[in-house]
């Protein structure tokens, strides 16, 4: 058994009893990611230097008795996530040699208790996209199946965490970002009711609906990281004041009598057959652990894409304005007066997806479109938000799956949007309606992984986290992807 | 075409991009496919339904209004471009 194979909270026993230290966890981290890297490309920057140095100080803090269940564990941050000091680039030309002056509030907690940074890993340019092939530097691959895409946008993270590249990796969902490529690449991520995380130094996409949240080997793992990275911000007024409640503590096995929704519309058209019955018997895993399962409707939810397009790209539209080559980022050589600067600037440095995206949100906030486009989708959202509230007045959590097909064959959709948007069906509502999410791995599909969406009320983490952990108890994933090799 | 070409160039001007003659082309079909996709919103009749701005219930977040060191100068023109004299440069904007 390699150190790089092991979950967080197996590190935390072995660093606590001292038979291992933070260094050579470390050093096996960094090994690995030479050793499988140039296969799978999820990290744009590897901080070598910089875990070594903060390694040595994780066995300092441990000697002295000052660690925590975070401290010597290697992360690696979507390079959406500001890190002082260290490129940050979201993966596009327009930001290819920033460097942040502050660190995000998530970095600066796991900093605070001795986390090490290992790199910085691959996205769809912005945040835009769901294949993680829109990046401006590179195509990660899925470690599953190297000719497949990892999903996005945080495809990065996704594929370094199936691959062991890191224990943790941090994320970010606008519309799934976080779920999505984490159910195609096989791991545990989740997305947090908007507001439990701040989102200060992440850079901005669509303020209304991202969220910053973990990926994982396991559900343990996603309440030990979530208990670090939770809580009120005053440099983000979004972010809210709640107690601060121990995840760890939901991680039990027993769900007897606890409500499960299943929506039939989780179920509709484009969805594989091997993932709807993958899902299948994964709700009849939870039912035979006592479950009650409850069929309900969310008839909004077909809405909840379209809505999300309108949504998200216009509050895009209004965020990245703030690229106009003067403060930082690209600048054009060539120009004829200012208006040109700006031009040549933002068509230079964006990809097209952004500008896709920038044109389509520019477009549905323009005079005379406002009220049929922008407004409409906002009130869509009152709808979607009120079809969960009443589909909560029946079940606990709602289950299905987190997205309608196993990992794509790179280059499949790239040239079709509307295409590349469908994979985000099952995961946008949820944050249309602000609400939690987690996609966890529940079985293989043509050899490849199946996520399995479960969804609670606001604020509910701790009711998903039961959920999860009882079936993951109940039904042991341990299958590893086969196309790197490695130990595990 | 739900979206017409002239459409695009004056939402691009709108937006600050430069196209190409070729990707004004390509914007408008794709575009143009995007929304009638989104269209569909307009099967449902929203005539009595509140928007949505912000999923959640917080209004005008006040805190006290106390002195706080600012981010070192260095660091804020750390990434800009051109600077000159502690400032950023720009481009010349008064003939």
């Amino acid at each position: 058994m390699e150190l790089y194979s092991l979950t967080i909270h197996e590190l935390r026993e072995l660093l606590k009893k001292r038979e291992v230290s933070a260094l050579e966890v470390t050093k096996s981290y960094l090994e690995r990611i030479k050793e499988v890297e140039p296969k799978i490309d999820a990290l744009i920057t590897i901080t070598e230097d910089f875990a070594l140095q903060r390694a040595k100080e994780a066995d300092e803090k441990i000697k002295n008795g000052e660690d925590t269940d975070l401290t010597g564990i290697p992360v690696i941050i979507k390079d959406n996530i500001s890190t002082e000091g260290i490129k940050t680039t979201c993966s596009s030309k327009m930001l290819e040699n920033y460097i942040p002056p502050y660190n995000a509030t998530v970095v600066e907690k796991l900093l605070e208790e001795g986390v090490i940074i290992l790199g910085k890993s691959n996205l769809d340019e912005f945040a835009m996209g769901s294949s993680t092939e829109n990046s401006a530097f590179k195509t990660t691959k899925n470690p599953w199946d190297l000719s497949r895409v990892p999903g996005g946008s945080s495809g990065g993270s996704a594929a370094a965490i199936a691959a062991d590249e890191a224990a943790f990796a941090l994320g970010s969902d606008t519309g799934g970002s976080i779920r999505q490529p984490a159910s195609l690449c096989g791991v545990v991520g989740m997305k947090p009711t908007y507001g439990l995380v701040s989102r200060y130094g992440l850079v901005a996409f669509a303020s209304s609906l991202d969220q910053i949240g973990p990926f994982t080997k396991d559900v343990t793992d996603c309440a030990i990281v979530l208990n670090t990275i939770i809580g009120h911000d005053s440099k983000d007024s979004t972010s809210l004041k709640i107690d601060k409640p121990d995840y760890t503590s939901y991680l039990k096995e027993d769900i007897k009598g606890l409500r499960i929704g299943v929506a039939k519309e989780f179920f509709g058209e484009g969805i594989e057959e091997g993932v709807k019955e993958t899902v299948q018997e994964s709700i009849k895993v939870l039912q035979d652990l006592g479950a009650e399962i409850i069929d309900i409707s969310i008839p909004y939810v077909e809405y909840a894409l379209p809505a999300y397009y309108i949504i998200a790209s216009a509050e895009a539209s209004s965020n990245l304005a703030r690229y106009d080559g003067i403060r930082y980022g690209h600048i054009a050589e060539k120009y004829e007066d200012l208006i040109d600067m700006y031009m040549v600037t933002r068509s230079e440095g964006f990809g097209k997806e952004v500008k896709r995206r920038i044109m389509l949100g520019t477009y549905a906030l323009s005079s005379g479109y406002y009220d049929a486009y922008y407004k409409k989708a906002l009130k869509v959202r009152t709808l979607i938000k009120n079809d969960f509230e009443k589909a909560f007045e029946k079940c606990d959590v709602i289950i299905g799956p987190t997205s309608p097909t196993v990992a794509f064959k790179i280059g499949e959709r790239a040239n079709d949007p509307l295409a590349m948007y469908l994979a985000d069906i099952y995961t946008v509502s949820v944050n249309i309606a602000g609400l939690p999410g987690i996609s966890i791995p529940c079985g293989l599909s043509d050899g490849l992984p199946v996520g399995l969406q479960i969804i609670g009320r606001h604020f509910d983490e701790g009711k998903i986290l039961n959920v999860a952990y009882a079936f993951e108890q109940a039904n042991k994933f341990n299958a590893k992807p086969q196309a790197i090799g490695g130990a595990r | 075409m739900a979206i017409s070409r002239s459409e695009v160039e004056h939402v691009a001007k709108l937006a600050r991009l430069k196209f190409s003659q070729e990707e004004i082309e390509e914007f408008t079909v794709q575009l143009s496919k995007i929304i009638d996709y989104v269209n569909k919103l307009n099967e449902l009749d929203t005539e009595n339904v509140e928007p949505t701005a912000h999923i959640v219930p917080i209004h005008n977040v006040f805190r006290e209004d106390e002195v706080k060191p600012s981010m070192d100068r260095d660091k804020i023109l750390m990434n800009a471009p051109y600077k000159e004299n502690g400032c950023f440069k720009v481009p010349k904007i008064i003939e």
